[in-house]
């Protein structure tokens, strides 16, 4: 088979799958609201943690986006292989004449478009709650290469935490050290766009660079991980 | 009969005749040179090493703060490799070294933190902060603690040994990328002083050499004695499902 006929079997592969986490997405509404709304606490309990003021905001602003985002990031990531083995799904799943690499392509696009969503209704509620402006497009890719960064390496332990009894617990224990440099680069990032700091490290750089590294290896180890 | 164990991995040693055990004469000898390594690495440490003019007697701590940090750090190599040759070769004698290797690094880890959290509060006067070799030490900590944790949630199965070796290679890779993100963040740690020419009296590089080779000697008997009690727990767990089998 040629290359490309092979890559268009693989898209749409990947597409039947996503289409089918999409449309099970839509009907049980169950991980977008669980994740918004676990991002707005963490905003309001910040709110109380660091009693802001003008003064500080700029400081503990960025730090306060992304703790929401990742750990709202987390809880759906739990969901995304788990959900298909409390369904019973996951036997079916495995049995499709699918190359592994396709699942995973799918539940990454999945993760992103689902984690992305939140973040698209989160970023203007943040911005109020801490009245900071936001709104600039320099703030996409950052939100969009931290994010891609975080579900990456979250998918893949989801796939490896999901036949373990405590999945919940394991699952952070797992994606919080590998992802520190995207969270150190995301905030640093954030917080360079609302005060300006001469000489910054090339901080989208090193997300761009972790995110290609981190993508290769996962698209390499997935089938590893999956259980047969 | 057949038999049939959980793992679904073939039961070639256990199935083997028990051997009369021997007396281990490698290990006994390498054992015996790193007992007497350490000990006259403790004796120049505390006796010929000079003492510091600037810091006093707490640079002593760093003749056992560096071998231990270098023996942490090879050690997630290993595990590393370990893995990554098991899911190459699928041969579950590097899954035990891998194992193995990472409960001797999470020891040596916590030696590193707990040994240069002494200096720092002698010398920093602080006991801890966000450096990026510390940080870097504190995340490899954690991430032989992630590994360990998923080892034992998953039990001894191939699943395990897979999901682990997936965990170590990513961690080996992004440990060096950590480090320098949290370098370009703030860095305070002390500079690498081996290599530039006169920046050590020769009998500090001495000893420090000793004491690194005595420390690696000594790691090579934890971690054969180790290797030896996984192997022994993956064969003793395997027999104990065959027993089930067969009742």
């Amino acid at each position: 088979m040629s290359t490309l006929s092979t890559l268009r079997l693989l898209c749409s592969q990947v597409l039947a799958i996503l289409g089918k986490d999409i449309r099970y997405e839509l009907r049980s509404k169950q991980t977008w609201l669980g994740m918004g709304l676990f991002a707005l606490l963490v905003f309001v309990i910040f709110n109380f943690a660091f009693d802001l003021r003008v003064e500080n905001r700029a400081a503990v602003a960025p730090g306060a986006l992304w703790v929401a985002f990742v750990f709202a990031s987390l809880l759906g990531l739990g969901r995304t292989i788990a959900a298909e083995r409390e369904g019973g799904s996951l036997d079916r799943l495995l049995l499709c004449p699918v190359d592994r690499r396709a699942i995973y392509l799918a539940k990454l696009l999945g993760n992103l478009l689902f984690i992305g969503v939140v973040e698209l209704v989160a970023l203007p509620i943040f911005a109020a709650l801490f009245s900071v402006p936001l709104f600039s497009g320099e703030l996409l890719p950052i939100v969009l290469l931290g994010t891609l960064g975080v579900a990456i390496i979250g998918t893949l332990f989801s796939a490896m935490t999901a036949a373990t009894r405590a999945r919940e617990l394991l699952l952070p224990l797992l994606v919080f050290p590998l992802i520190v440099p995207v969270v150190i680069a995301a905030v640093r990032a954030t917080g360079a766009l609302m005060i300006a700091a001469p000489d910054e490290p090339p901080w989208l750089g090193l997300l761009t660079a972790f995110d290609v590294i981190f993508f290769s290896l996962a698209l390499l180890t997935f089938s590893y991980v999956i259980e047969e | 009969m057949a038999v049939i164990n959980k793992t679904g991995a073939p039961l070639q040693e256990a199935a083997a005749p028990m051997r009369r055990p021997t007396l281990p004469i490698a290990s006994l000898l390498l054992g015996a040179l790193a007992f007497v390594g350490m000990m006259i690495s403790i004796w120049v440490i505390f006796l010929y090493a000079p003492t510091d003019a600037i810091e006093g007697l707490s640079q002593r701590i760093f003749y056992f703060h560096v071998p231990v940090a270098w023996l942490a750090m090879l050690s997630f190599v290993i595990v590393a490799l370990g893995g990554a040759v098991y899911l190459w070769r699928e041969d579950e004698r590097w899954d035990w070294l891998a194992l193995a290797a990472a409960e001797a690094g999470a020891i040596f880890t916590t030696l590193t933190l707990v040994t240069g959290s002494l200096w720092g509060r002698a010398t920093w006067g602080t006991w801890w902060t966000w450096d990026a070799r510390l940080t870097t030490s504190l995340i490899l900590w954690f991430l032989y603690i992630a590994y360990l944790m998923l080892r034992s949630y998953l039990g001894k199965t191939s699943t395990s040994a897979r999901a682990g070796a997936v965990l170590a290679i990513l961690g080996v890779i992004d440990v060096p990328i950590i480090y320098e993100s949290v370098n370009w963040w703030r860095t305070l740690h002390p500079a690498a002083e081996i290599g530039t020419p006169g920046a050590l009296p020769p009998s500090v590089v001495l000893v420090l050499m000793l004491s690194l080779a005595s420390f690696t000697l000594f790691y090579c008997v934890l971690l054969i004695q180790l290797y030896q009690l996984v192997r022994l727990q993956h064969l003793t767990s395997r027999l104990r499902a065959r027993l089930q089998v067969v009742d």
